[in-house]
């Protein structure tokens, strides 16, 4: 409840700020609308935003939901095998060398306009946080668990799977955090580059056409959602980290 | 069951440097030898060769069987923490062993260990709402479970509470009895309360010492047992 009254302060203090901002500067809507401009624009667009921000949001939970089973696999993979890890390894600290959002042209080139392009995107970018964090949980077992396995003479894949795995799913938490503020960058970025819905589209769009107020409309539906993705991801990853304690 | 002796013969090196022995040590079949010593002086490691667990030290000699049978897959293996795995219930613990060999547990069986051990009620909680005397019994369970006739225990009682550790030392020494044990430990009233043999390692070698004459495992107030929980302390202070 404290929490609550704190972000409420905080939230008001932060519009008093910008509408402050806004009067003593006099800037004028087309450079930056003031909170009460952007309320309006936010309830008159609303159809629109809803619209557009359903794509982004499907974009973004197909591109988690693929990107931790695809991270997930990978480290699973990785540590069942060490002649995978030495051969992934520079594999894949040359693929992090590259900037996903240089890849965005690429890969609206090869998947179009529509929705593939920017789930890959968020794939792509929430894949190495899942992947490594799991992999290190994966690989940093606690001698103990595995000195008692020997003892009881269990079957390497049995080890893996009833020990191995998960003692690690308190890092693959950590994982799933990191990939919960990733996955709508990936989204969105993936939209600017080019797409036909989306909150991404939207604010290009609207930037486009000096609409700021309905920009940054969009933006803060972004934010919220991202915060809420990310409040819902932060309660799985405790689920699963006190299970493991 | 029968419960061979096991020797151990060599010494142990890490990077070429010596870190115990030579020593030559025999472990009685079904009868519990305690290893006394003080902390560092490779004790553990003893222990953790025999299990073939790693260890980081080269062991230049023989662990072996009086019956001529490899170790491999007849030894249980008990230490200081519990290893209880926490996202199990104490049942999920206690039947671990079989689902890791892709066996079907012995649920019955499972069921009667866990309420040997009095831990019958506890049987569906997990690892975190019990006790540590609780958790130690448990591991005492999955071990049981195990079946095993040789039995290590790396100081299994040694985080417990002087009561708990009392009652647990009595609770393990009738439940492993005609196995097998070798008692890893470092608390002289220990090894005279449990041990049919008791051996001291101390950086220059292991000496065997005189245990008390009562039969394992004796009141802590028998005068035998004090007298021979002073000699050990006394030969402790002496290696130190």
């Amino acid at each position: 409840m404290k929490r609550l009254l704190w972000a409420a302060a905080a939230t008001v203090l932060v519009l008093g700020l910008w509408q402050a901002l806004v009067s003593l500067a006099g800037l004028p809507p087309f450079i930056l609308p003031g909170p009460g401009r952007v309320a309006t624009a936010l309830w008159k667009n609303r159809v629109l935003i809803a619209d557009n921000a359903g794509v982004t949001i499907l974009e973004v939970l197909l591109g988690l939901v693929l990107g931790t089973l695809v991270g997930a696999a990978t480290a699973i993979g990785l540590a069942a095998s060490a002649s995978a890890r030495a051969l992934m390894r520079p594999i894949l600290v040359f693929s992090q060398a590259i900037p996903v959002f240089a890849l965005a042209p690429i890969l609206t080139l090869w998947l179009g306009y529509g929705i593939g392009s920017k789930v890959v995107m968020a794939v792509l970018i929430i894949f190495f946080p899942v992947a490594s964090s799991f992999l290190d949980g994966l690989l940093t077992t606690p001698q103990g668990y595995l000195d008692l396995a020997r003892c009881m003479g269990a079957r390497p894949g049995a080890t893996l799977w009833r020990i191995r795995v998960p003692a690690a799913l308190p890092s693959l938490a950590s994982g799933l955090r990191l990939a919960a503020v990733y996955a709508p960058i990936g989204a969105v970025i993936g939209e600017w580059v080019g797409a036909s819905r989306g909150l991404g589209y939207l604010m290009l769009l609207a930037n486009g056409r000096a609409k700021i107020d309905l920009m940054f409309a969009s933006l803060i539906v972004l934010a919220a959602f991202t915060i809420i993705l990310h409040a819902l991801i932060d309660f799985l990853a405790t689920r699963l980290q006190s299970d493991a304690n | 069951m029968t419960a061979p002796a096991v020797r151990v013969a060599g010494r142990g090196e890490v990077d070429g440097a010596p870190l115990f022995g030579p020593l030559d040590i025999v472990l009685p079949g079904g009868q519990w030898t305690c290893l006394l010593g003080p902390s560092g002086v490779g004790k553990s490691t003893v222990l953790r060769l025999i299990a073939d667990l790693p260890t980081g030290v080269s062991f230049l000699g023989t662990i072996s069987a009086e019956d001529g049978m490899p170790l491999k897959g007849r030894v249980g293996y008990m230490a200081q923490s519990d290893l209880l795995l926490p996202w199990l219930d104490v049942t999920g613990n206690v039947e671990l062993g079989a689902r890791l060999r892709h066996e079907r547990p012995d649920a019955a069986r499972a069921a009667a260990l866990v309420e040997r051990v009095g831990l019958g009620p506890r049987a569906r909680r997990r690892p975190r709402t019990l006790s540590g005397g609780e958790r130690q019994r448990a591991a005492l369970a999955r071990t049981l479970m195990e079946d095993r006739p040789i039995v290590l225990l790396d100081e299994p009682f040694s985080a417990l509470d002087a009561g708990n550790r009392a009652a647990m030392q009595e609770t393990a020494a009738e439940l492993l009895a005609g196995r097998t044990v070798l008692l890893v430990t470092h608390d002289p009233a220990e090894a005279a309360r449990l041990g049919h043999h008791i051996l001291v390692m101390t950086a220059s070698g292991v000496i065997p010492a005189e245990p008390p004459a009562l039969p394992p495992i004796r009141p802590f107030d028998d005068p035998g047992t004090l007298a021979c929980q002073a000699r050990l302390l006394t030969l402790l202070r002496r290696a130190a």
